[in-house]
């Protein structure tokens, strides 16, 4: 579903993505690990174009993002993305947030995004929670929310940067339950996380990033119980 | 040495009412030009194409670069030299505090703008939405928010900055002052009435501003 080859990127001078390739299969959790500064989420921010990679190729479904040609508006629809700050809109109920997008973008009467919005909020148990704004909401429900407007677009992939990492402890669980449910409902997940735990049990797949690259890939069971590279052994010893 | 005597100025108190309500017609008609060029402008300053931003860096360069009376007298005297006809007082002031305006505007903007956190951007690009769905339905909305305090400073610069459209021979509240000083040969009096007159409209909009922006601060 997703094909990536010799991804390249540079900040200026700085080169932070060398070369990486990886393909992600429909239905796939692949759970991208890696120390801080290694490129984990330029990497994932290079999947939907919020940043624009130096040279390489991204297919998505067989569409190259890369190519002048590709919309990438349109590509973006079918790519939802939740990020570590939620970035909800501040001035906007937690029912608009949702329905903007579709209502904007794709054109859906605002009733039929309404119903939409009201089952996804459902689906993240925050229903009752319609019509507050953001402000007024813990972190972890800001971050279902967030990941309730991704998916009223109706992506066919979800991209996390670090969902939890902005979150007060107790708060971790909620969202990751919300990611889990997401998982075994088939929706292909890429992961940029430092919860291990999350790794393991819901990862098909596991990246092993440093430096911009991927030194190691395998299940979670390989990645976590008999990891090959030494630079996969110091950065497990570390955080196990 | 003569004492204050106010009263001379009562026969003609209706011309510091209507002066006043001509300086508030004015500045308001200016400051809405002044946020629709400053709009522009500002979103222009950050443009990725280059003729785009140079054209509106160098609006509000040449704007704040000169003194507003020497655009004023460019606007009534000088372009009917060009045009061949002359502007009437009231458009050629309301033009050049507009377009005066705009260049300041045009920062007050691009600061709201940039106040607005980078995620927000990507989160509305990340959405499916065009940078100008993003800007219009995200971002502007909260750089406003954030523009309001400058704006209404701007107001208040603009409708002191309007009496100099006396200049242009404009019947507004300074020259209101002006006619009365020179009929009673009492300049003092006239002048204090319309400092008095400008005093209250600033004071009461800037308290009018503040309980605005209470309002929109409980929201947040």
């Amino acid at each position: 579903m997703i094909e990536v080859k010799d991804l390249y990127k540079n900040f200026g001078k700085l080169e932070v993505l060398k070369g990486i390739n990886a393909r992600i299969e429909k239905g796939e959790v692949v759970v991208v690990i890696g120390p801080s500064g290694s490129g984990k989420s330029t990497f994932l921010r290079c999947l939907n174009l919020l940043e624009k990679p130096t040279r390489g190729e991204i297919k998505i479904e067989g569409k190259s993002l890369l190519d002048p040609s590709t919309d990438i508006n349109k590509v973006r629809q079918d790519v939802g993305m939740v990020f570590q700050h939620f970035n909800l809109f501040p001035h906007k109920t937690v029912v608009e947030n949702i329905t903007l997008a579709p209502i904007k973008v794709k054109g859906i009467s605002p009733k039929d995004a309404r119903e939409k919005a009201m089952e996804l909020l459902e689906r993240v148990g925050l229903a009752d929670k319609a019509e507050c704004f953001p402000a007024s909401l813990s972190g972890g429900q800001k971050q279902r929310v967030a990941i309730a407007r991704a998916l009223a677009m109706n992506p066919k992939v979800m991209l996390f940067d670090e969902p939890t990492s902005a979150l007060d402890p107790e708060m971790i669980k909620e969202v990751l339950d919300v990611m889990k449910d997401l998982a075994s409902d088939g929706m292909t997940m890429v992961v940029v996380t430092h919860e291990m735990r999350f790794a393991r049990e819901v990862g098909d797949r596991v990246l092993f990033m440093d430096e911009g690259k991927i030194l190691e890939e395998g299940t979670p069971e390989e990645i976590f119980e008999s990891p090959q590279n030494p630079r996969t052994k110091e950065f497990l010893s570390k955080i196990l | 040495m003569d004492k204050l005597n106010f009263s001379i100025v009562l026969p003609y108190i209706h011309l510091f009412f209507r002066g006043a309500l001509t300086a508030i017609e004015i500045t308001l008609l200016a400051v809405l030009i002044g946020i629709v060029i400053g709009t522009f402008m500002g979103i222009g300053k950050m443009s990725r194409l280059l003729p785009v931003r140079f054209l509106c860096s160098a609006y509000v360069e040449v704007i704040r670069g000169t003194p507003l009376l020497v655009q004023l007298l460019i606007f009534y005297f000088g372009l009917p030299q060009i045009l061949g006809f002359t502007i009437p007082e009231f458009p050629a002031a309301v033009l050049a505090l507009g377009i005066n305006s705009g260049g300041y505007v045009a920062e007050i903007v691009r600061g709201g703008i940039l106040a607005v956190d980078r995620g927000q951007m990507e989160a509305a690009r990340s959405l499916g939405m065009t940078y100008g769905q993003a800007m219009r339905h995200i971002i502007l909305p909260q750089a406003f928010k954030k523009m309001i305090p400058p704006l209404g400073n701007e107001f208040v610069t603009l409708l002191k900055n309007s009496s100099l459209a006396t200049t242009i021979g404009f019947p507004e509240l300074t020259r209101a002052a002006q006619i009365v000083a020179g009929n009673t040969y009492r300049p003092f009096e006239p002048y204090l009435t319309a400092a008095a007159f400008y005093f209250v409209m600033t004071v009461s909009f800037s308290w009018l501003m503040s309980l605005l922006e209470r309002r929109l601060a409980a929201s947040d």
